[in-house]
Formats: C-alpha cells, sequence, structure tokens
C-alpha cells in the first residue's frame, strides 16, 4: 500500500505547478479586473439565448404542431383525459364515493370506502406480510392520520400516488424490458435517465403544467416522470441478472418471446424488482407536496399552504400525516419484497385470508350508512396540536430569538457572506479551465471535454451567477454536514449496536418528503438563505453519515489485524489504516450527499434563496418553459460534473489501493 | 473389429443419425464472420488469435446415433458448452451445418425452432434452472404449459414423470424446499415431460456432491434402460464418461480430438491427451473380451465360452475360477478366439495388453 503511494507522488508533482499557474492566473484576473471585464461577469451580449429558443419550440408544439390525425395539443388532451379515468376511480373510491352522475354536486350513490375498513385492512394486509409488529406500525400511522383530522386530505394523496405508482411502475417495467431486449434503447436511454435524475423535480413541472395545465392529472404526469427512472434501471438490471441458464431453459422449452418475459424473465427478477416498486412509491410520496403546486391537492396542498400562511403548527401536523403515510407504505413495500418466498402448503390459506380482508373493507363501509361514525371519522373526536405546536414555537422565538438571531447574523457576516463573495467573484474562464484540468487529470481528455463544456454552458447559458449561488449553498452545506456525519459515522462504525439506532433513525430520515424538512427549519430561522442552508445539511447529513459507517465497514478485517499485530494503538489503526483505506468509499458517499443536497437546494427555493432554484420557481409562477427548463438543466450539469470528477477520483484512488475494481 | 461405429464422421453415420454436425465453427471477436468466408482456406488457429478472434469450435463434425449416450468430454474452456448450445442453437454457430433428421437447424424460421424445442428437444442444466416462483409440479408442466397444454392434462402428464424420477409426494414443493440432488430430478423430470427425441444434458451432475452424483448416475442410467433417447450428454469428469457413455469425444481448445467407444479410448488412444486421461482408468471395465483374446481361425475345442463384446470385468470371476482358457464367440455364435487366465488377470492389473 505505502509501495503504491509513493510509486504514485512522482507523477503528481509537475501537475503542483499547473495547478499553482492555474491560481497565479486567476488571482491575475482578479486583481486586474474592471466591473466590466468580460472574464469577471460573463457579458451579456455573447449569451445563446437558449431558454427563448425552447419556449418557442414549446410553443411551436403546443399550438402548432401537426401529428396528421390528430394535433399535439389534442395528443396532450387525450392522454390526461385517458389518465384521469383511473384517477377518478381511484378518489371515488377512497374519498368521494360513486354519484354516477355528470353533475359534480350529485349526491353520491355508492359510499367511499370507510377510514375503519381501509384502515383495517392495510393492517391486515401488513399482518399477512410481515407479522404483528409490522401491522401495529402501519395501523397506528393511518389511525394518527384519522385522528388528527387529516383522513379526506390523505386519501386524496393516497388515491393519486396509487395510481402514479402502477403507471410509474408499468412504465418503468416496460420501457426496462425494452432496453434489456434491445441494447441501443438502453444505450440510448441511459444518458436521458441520468438527466432525469439530475435535473430538479422544479424543472419538470414548468414543461409539464404548460402541456397539461394546472389540475391533478398534471401533478400525476409529473409524479410519475419523476419517479420512473429508478423502476427502469432497476427493471434492466434485475432482468440482467436472471441466471443464464434460466434464459436458456426458456429458449429450450420453446418459449415465444412474450412468454419468455412473462413466464420466465419478469418472475425471475420479481425480488429485484421489487426493490424498483418500493424506490417509485417513495419518490412518489416524495413528490406529493411539489406536485401540489401544480394541482395535486391533498396533504401537500395544506403543508404548502400553511407555509405559505406561516401556520406553522398546521403545516408541521400535515407534514407529519405525510410522513406517517410515507413510513407506512415504504416498510409495507419492503416487507413485501423481503418476504419470505412461499412454501408449499402454504396455499389454501390464501382464499380465506382473501374473504376475511375484503369483508374488513366491506361491512364497515356498509354500515356506514347506519353508523355515520364507520363512514367518516367524527370531527368531534379528531385531535389537533397544531394550536399547541404554535405555542411552543412561539415560546421558543419568543425566548431565544434574540440568541438565533445573533448566531444567525454572526455566522452570516462571518462565515457565509466571505465565502460567497469569493465564490461569486471567480472569473468564469478560470473555473471552466479548473474543471478542464481536474477532468483530464482524473479520466483523461474525454472527462476533460465534458466537464469543461458542461460548466462552459452554465456561462453562455447566463446563469452564471445564480449558479455561483447554488454552488456555495451546496458547498457550505455539505462541508457541514460532512463534518457533522464523519465523527457520528467512525463513532458508530465500531459500535454494533448504536449503528443499527443510527441506522434506524437514517432509514426514517431518509423517507421524510424533502420537503418537510422546511417546516421546522422556517419556524426557527424565518426565510432566506441561512435557512435554506440549515435544511440542506438536514438533509443531507442522513446520507453522510450512512456512508461513512459502509466505507469503514469496507476495509478488509486481516489489514486491522495485521495493524493490531503491528502494534498499533486504535488511534493509530483508524488513522493510518481504516480512514485512508476507506477514504475513496466515503468521497462516494459524499457524492451522494452532494446530489442529494443538490435536489434539496432547489426546493429551498420556496424560502427566498437567489440561486438557480429560485430561476425555476419563477419560471414555474410565470410558465416560462424555457426559463424553468435551462436552469433546471444547470443543476443536473453542476451535479453530472461533480459526480463525474468525483466518481472518476474514486476510482483511481481504489485502483492505487488494491481494492478491487 | 469393434462392433460398433469407431468413428462418427464416417459417409454412412448420416444414415442412423439423429443429429449431425458438419464443419462447425464458432469464433467470438471482432470480424469472426468474414475469417471463415467460404471458399477461403481453414484460418490457422494462430492467425486468428493475432486477429483477437477466440475459436471456441473448430470445425467440428460428429454424428449422434439413435437411441446411443453420446458423451462430449473435456476439460473447461474446451468449447463443449459452445458445442453443445451450437447443437441447439442457444449459440448461433459461425458456420457449419447442424442437422437434425438431415434438416439444418441453422436455416429454418423462428417458429420452426420454436416448433422442434418444444418437441422434439430437452436439456437439462448444471445449475438446475428451476423457476423459483413455481412448485415441482408447476417447473415440471412448464414446457408443456409453453406448448398450450390444457392444465389437467399436462398436470397429468407431469405428475407420470414426477414419479418416473422418483420425486412422488413432492409435488407442491417450491425448488428451494429441496436438496441439489431432488432439484436436479425435477431438471431431469422437466426436460423429459415433453417425451423429447434428443435429451441433451449439460454437466447435470457436476453441481452435487460425489455420493449423490454416483446415485444420480445409477438414476440416469435406469431411465435410460427405459427410455432409450438420443442422448449428449456434457461433463468434465473423466470417470463419469467412461460409466455412462456409448461413445465419448475428447474435445480440446474447441477442436474434437477423437471420437470412440470407451475401450477405443483406452486401447487406442489418439494422443497423449487422451492417454493422460486413460491412463488411470481401471482397463476391466472398459475393455471387452474381445480386445484380449488370442484370434483363432479354425474351430476350437473348450469346454466353456464367452461373448466377445462382454467387458472383462464382467467375465473375470468365472475364467479365474476355472482356470483354463475359454473359447471367445461373436453375435452370430461362431468361435473367433481364445480367452487365457494370463489375459485376464493382466486386464485386471492394468498392465498393457498385447493385441
Amino acid at each position: 500500500m505505502t509501495l503504491a503511494l509513493r510509486a504514485a507522488r512522482p507523477a503528481a508533482r509537475p501537475w503542483t505547478w499547473v495547478w499553482l499557474a492555474l491560481g497565479v492566473v486567476t488571482a491575475a484576473l482578479m486583481a486586474f479586473a474592471t466591473p466590466d471585464s468580460p472574464w469577471l461577469a460573463y457579458p451579456k451580449a455573447w449569451e445563446l439565448p437558449l431558454r427563448l429558443w425552447v419556449s418557442d419550440a414549446m410553443k411551436w408544439l403546443v399550438n402548432r404542431f401537426d401529428l396528421g390525425p390528430f394535433t399535439f395539443k389534442e395528443l396532450t388532451r387525450g392522454l390526461a383525459w385517458l389518465l384521469d379515468w383511473p384517477l377518478a376511480a381511484a378518489r371515488g373510491l377512497l374519498v368521494d364515493g360513486f354519484s354516477f352522475s355528470s353533475d359534480p354536486k350529485a349526491p353520491a350513490l355508492l359510499p367511499s370506502l370507510s377510514w375503519l375498513g381501509v384502515t383495517a385492512l392495510i393492517a391486515a394486509l401488513a399482518w399477512r406480510v410481515a407479522g404483528g409488529r409490522l401491522a401495529a406500525v402501519v395501523g397506528a400511522c393511518f389511525v394518527y392520520i384519522a385522528v388528527f383530522g387529516w383522513w379526506p386530505s390523505a386519501m386524496v394523496t393516497l388515491a393519486s400516488t396509487a395510481i402514479a405508482v402502477a403507471f410509474g411502475i408499468a412504465g418503468g417495467l416496460a420501457l426496462g424490458i425494452l432496453g434489456y431486449r434491445r441494447r441501443w434503447f438502453a444505450r440510448a436511454m441511459m444518458p436521458v435517465l441520468d438527466l432525469m435524475q439530475t435535473v430538479p423535480v422544479f424543472a419538470y413541472l414548468v414543461p409539464v403544467l404548460f402541456l397539461f395545465g394546472f389540475g391533478s392529472v398534471a401533478a400525476m404526469i409529473a409524479t410519475i416522470i419523476y419517479a420512473m427512472p429508478p423502476m427502469v434501471r432497476v427493471t434492466m438490471l434485475a432482468l440482467e441478472q436472471v441466471a443464464h441458464e434460466t434464459v436458456e431453459f426458456g429458449h429450450m422449452a420453446g418459449c415465444s418471446r412474450r412468454q419468455m418475459t412473462w413466464k420466465v424473465l419478469v418472475p425471475s427478477a420479481s425480488a429485484g424488482l421489487m426493490v424498483g416498486v418500493n424506490q417509485v412509491i417513495m419518490l412518489s410520496l416524495n413528490m406529493v407536496i411539489i406536485a401540489s403546486m401544480i394541482g395535486a391537492g391533498g396533504l401537500g396542498f395544506d403543508v404548502l399552504d400553511s407555509l405559505k400562511r406561516l401556520d406553522v403548527g398546521k403545516g408541521l401536523e400535515a407534514g407529519i400525516a405525510i410522513t406517517l403515510l410515507a413510513i407506512a407504505l415504504d416498510r409495507l413495500s419492503q416487507a413485501v419484497a423481503l418476504r419470505a418466498p412461499p412454501t408449499h402448503g402454504a396455499d389454501p390459506e390464501r382464499r380465506r385470508w382473501l374473504i376475511v380482508a375484503l369483508a374488513m373493507v366491506v361491512v364497515p363501509t356498509a354500515l356506514g350508512g347506519a353508523v355515520p361514525a364507520l363512514a367518516a371519522y367524527p370531527e368531534d373526536w379528531t385531535l389537533t396540536t397544531g394550536r399547541l405546536l404554535a405555542q411552543a414555537v412561539e415560546w421558543i422565538n419568543v425566548h431565544f430569538f434574540e440568541t438565533l438571531e445573533a448566531v444567525k447574523t454572526a455566522l452570516i457576516a462571518s462565515v457565509l457572506a466571505p465565502i460567497k463573495g469569493i465564490l461569486g467573484a471567480l472569473p468564469w474562464p478560470a473555473v471552466v479551465a479548473a474543471a478542464a484540468l481536474g477532468g483530464y487529470r482524473l479520466g483523461g481528455a474525454r472527462l476533460a471535454a465534458l466537464a469543461a463544456a458542461l460548466v462552459a454552458f452554465i456561462a453562455v447559458t447566463g446563469n452564471w451567477e445564480k449558479a455561483a449561488i447554488t454552488v456555495y449553498l451546496v458547498g457550505v452545506s455539505v462541508i457541514v454536514a460532512g463534518a457533522i456525519g464523519l465523527p457520528i459515522g467512525i463513532w458508530a462504525a465500531d459500535r454494533p449496536r448504536a449503528n443499527r439506532v443510527i441506522q434506524a433513525i437514517i432509514d426514517t430520515l431518509q423517507t421524510l418528503p424533502s420537503f418537510v424538512y422546511l417546516i421546522p427549519v422556517v419556524m426557527l430561522f424565518r426565510v432566506g438563505e441561512f435557512s435554506a442552508i440549515i435544511a440542506v445539511i438536514a438533509f443531507a447529513v442522513a446520507p453522510a453519515i450512512r456512508y461513512v459507517v459502509l466505507g469503514l465497514g469496507q476495509v478488509p478485517p486481516s489489514l486491522i489485524e495485521a495493524a493490531r499485530a503491528t502494534g498499533c494503538s486504535r488511534g493509530q489503526i483508524l488513522r493510518k489504516v481504516r480512514l485512508p483505506l476507506a477514504f475513496p468509499e466515503i468521497m462516494l458517499g459524499l457524492n451522494q450527499t452532494v446530489m442529494m443536497a443538490l435536489s434539496m437546494v432547489v426546493i429551498t427555493a420556496l424560502v427566498g434563496t437567489r440561486d438557480l432554484g429560485q430561476e425555476v420557481y419563477i419560471a414555474l409562477a410565470k410558465a416560462d418553459t424555457g426559463r424553468g427548463l435551462v436552469s433546471g438543466v444547470c443543476v443536473a450539469f453542476i451535479a453530472i460534473v461533480v459526480d463525474r470528477l468525483v466518481g472518476a477520483w474514486a476510482a483511481r484512488r481504489k485502483r492505487e489501493l488494491g481494492l478491487g475494481a | 473389429m469393434v462392433d460398433k461405429a469407431v468413428n462418427g464422421t464416417g459417409a454412412n453415420a448420416g444414415a442412423h443419425g439423429a443429429l449431425a454436425l458438419r464443419n462447425v465453427w464458432k469464433l467470438y471477436g471482432p470480424g469472426a464472420e468474414q475469417a471463415l468466408r467460404p471458399g477461403s482456406a481453414q484460418p490457422a488457429a494462430a492467425d486468428l488469435a493475432a486477429k483477437g478472434i477466440i475459436t471456441a469450435v473448430r470445425d467440428v463434425s460428429l454424428d449422434v446415433h439413435a437411441g446411443e449416450i453420446f458423451i462430449i468430454m473435456g476439460l473447461s474452456g474446451s468449447g463443449k458448452s459452445t458445442l453443445v448450445r451450437c447443437m441447439t442453437r442457444l449459440i448461433e454457430p459461425t458456420a457449419g451445418q447442424v442437422l437434425f433428421h438431415g434438416q439444418d437447424l441453422l436455416h429454418i424460421s423462428e417458429r420452426e425452432l420454436i416448433e422442434i424445442r418444444r418437441h422434439k428437444m430437452g436439456m437439462v442444466f448444471q445449475h438446475f434452472a428451476l423457476l423459483p416462483h413455481l412448485t415441482v409440479l408447476d417447473n415440471v408442466a412448464f414446457p408443456l404449459e409453453i406448448q398450450g397444454m390444457a392444465r389437467a392434462k399436462r398436470y397429468e402428464h407431469a405428475r407420470r414423470v414426477i414419479e418416473l424420477v422418483g420425486l412422488a409426494g413432492r409435488e407442491s414443493y417450491f425448488p428451494r424446499e429441496l436438496s441439489g440432488g431432488q432439484q436436479q430430478r425435477v431438471g431431469i423430470a422437466r426436460s423429459l415431460a415433453v417425451e423429447p427425441e434428443v435429451w441433451f444434458l449439460d454437466e447435470p451432475f457436476s453441481a452435487l456432491d460425489p455420493l449423490i452424483r454416483r446415485e444420480m448416475q445409477d438414476e440416469f442410467l435406469r431411465l435410460q434402460n427405459m427410455l432409450k433417447k438420443t442422448i449428449v450428454f456434457i461433463t468434465h469428469d473423466f470417470d463419469e464418461a467412461i460409466r455412462l457413455a456409448d461413445r465419448i469425444a475428447i474435445m480440446k481448445d474447441g477442436v474434437i480430438i477423437q471420437i470412440g467407444t470407451p475401450e477405443d479410448l483406452v486401447t487406442r488412444p489418439a494422443d497423449g491427451y487422451v492417454a493422460e486421461f486413460t491412463r488411470d482408468v481401471p482397463r476391466a471395465k472398459v475393455l471387452s473380451v474381445r480386445s484380449i483374446m488370442e484370434p483363432v481361425d479354425g474351430p476350437l475345442i473348450a469346454e466353456n465360452q464367452v461373448a466377445a463384446a462382454a467387458k472383462v470385468q464382467d467375465i473375470a470371476d468365472e475364467v479365474m475360477r476355472r482356470g483354463t482358457a475359454v473359447a471367445v464367440v461373436d453375435a452370430a455364435g461362431a468361435t473367433i478366439g481364445l480367452l487365457t487366465k494370463d489375459a485376464v488377470l493382466a486386464a485386471l492389473l492394468g498392465r498393457e495388453t498385447r493385441r
């Protein structure tokens, strides 16, 4: 290991001079700059009006584009109409009941499902899949929702989530199968998937809003687009991992293509596919609040509305309701994925179970006509902690406002503002050069070209200043999150019991929709960049801890043993063996943390930042497709540059350390 | 000299060959197709390797006769798995012909191929390749389901085959509830469910423990005695090949070095490589009386007689007990030679036999 380190060093020498030269040039550029030097701020005259072109293209698409038998507009209308059917059916089942009449005010002839019935069914399902403990957890989540009066909203959310999940799974499966069968399709899809997972969610909302209008269908479409990519990836991966012999057997049995897919491949890959299903569910729930910006309604709307009115108590309560819904569905779907495979003789119970489960829903629903308390949870029984929470926040603010404010001001003045100043003042050509140099050094000419091109794109499209703020927000947040995560991770890595507790907490934190993090932060720190940073840190700490633990866990035990045999103290083992070896893995974790932070920083536009996220948010308000998409792509490009550079670095470092591929 | 055809590549072999390969090649790598343009000379292995082309199967011709157990034996990387997949077109050969009842499988449509696979071929895999979500019954009935057979009928068929392989009572089990040997019994039952003409077994017992392996080999011989299928059997285990084969093809680096009965391989190895394999084979097990007898022309007076085709191991006891030479008769009953006690002893001790 030391040998490898030493061998790497001499080659690094000349590069030190290159970097130094770049530093000197940058400093010179900054020193000799006048306010209108073209290298300091990217000149307006050189900007590419890409956003206008995109907007014009969208307008042309919607107003002029004719597909022959129908226009593009009719196509989107038709699609919306098609999607509206299952959504209306799900809402009827869970919320509105069925009136069988075109008049929206007509009374429901068939009632919606009883709250008690739905709760009982879902708990019974949990019981069957994973036993009593999960049933208790899931049941408690649903009871909370009913008791605190969020049932109707939650069912609106559940209805649209269920339909979005169904479409997301079906679509992801279809695209994944196509990608598995046709290599060229998979290759063409990969960069699109990469982009879709790095472009901030807000950015999709703009074109969806533009094409489908404001409403629950548009919200659902945005949710499907957001939640589908992992399903596509997981499907391709899971199908590829089906044993080669199993595929050969399918051929030898004389399977047609369809039989091969549905009778051999998909069932054999089902365990892997369930991982994708779980992801689709989680991402759909993550979208709930954001989708309510374009008309999703339900709990998301409640959170957004209370946040706008600064009704902290109510917002927090609705946020908790979303969180509980997410936890319940996450645990349930994970349990289904991890369920013990069937054994012989388990089958006969199945029919009886189905009948009992059906009765659990139907009986309370049917009795609902006679006993109103079964149909809808009585309002008199609802509890609210909203006022209590609001009072608690008020109390904190009254008593600690000065302190909090002082801490905030001091931090902004002495730490944040200077960093922001330096980042904002960096000449853009120097940054492009640095990206290219870093790329060349880590991954050769191709990576250099990619990194330089993506960074240049941000300048050329006129988003340089906003991007600098985004980088600053993310950078500060990630450094702080890392500084918190590293010691906790190191501490937890050696303590299995503590680690289990911490992992459970992290799991729960990661099921929270990102939006929920904003609520307490706004309560304590009001709006502004500082609040944004705090929210991003809170969001990004979980992956930081997780990857530190993971990285340390992957250090080969034989090396630790060898170090111990050499007489290293625990501190020495940590500093000289474990951390250096785990470092590449930890950096990859940091990479994930950066990705999470980037996705969060865009959402913090709501609390008043001035970065790229704000651009997208403004575009959403103005339905300005070009502005939204271009800014969104800029965020994605930042993510891609970081991802590729860190990835290349970690891969090289691992090679040097001889840690596998 | 030997009553079975020694070499499968003979011109007359097509007459009773259920399955035949003619000059089959499989090359991997860039420009593999161009390397074998028809009419051009056969490329040397070294030339191909220099172009970055890997030769998995090189100019293989062979005939598998109806009702025989034809074993392809080779070490890992010898190309035997590729070859059997060329026979079933799971892998598309780069050049050559795969004749199934005289029809070239490489020139039939996808639909025809599917029909042949559905009704005339069965295959057993090294790692069983059972479908984890189906019960034993459904796994065995799966190929019938694919054919479109009605549920009641295919279950009836499947039950019969399950009983045949000795798994009656386990119909409702899932594969992971069975031991390795039992899982492979399911694989065997599944491949037999469609009553195939040709039965391919790709290292069927390699993943099993030695004791179970032996038990499964016996089971396999029992089944073949009842069913008389045409069998292509792949193995890397020479002992297994000797035990089961009617004929063995020895493969190395994509080339078939020798095809013959176990006795041929032992008595007349084509080269040092084959001889190396056969060195430790108990001679008495594979040698027939014919190969160690003293040939005689005229009639012979001897009290006892043995069949020329009998294996030395099977008649050794009797010859040793009597202590005198015995007459050797061929299938027609004519005396063709004399078997001495010394010759039997030599075979039993594994000494080189004189011919």
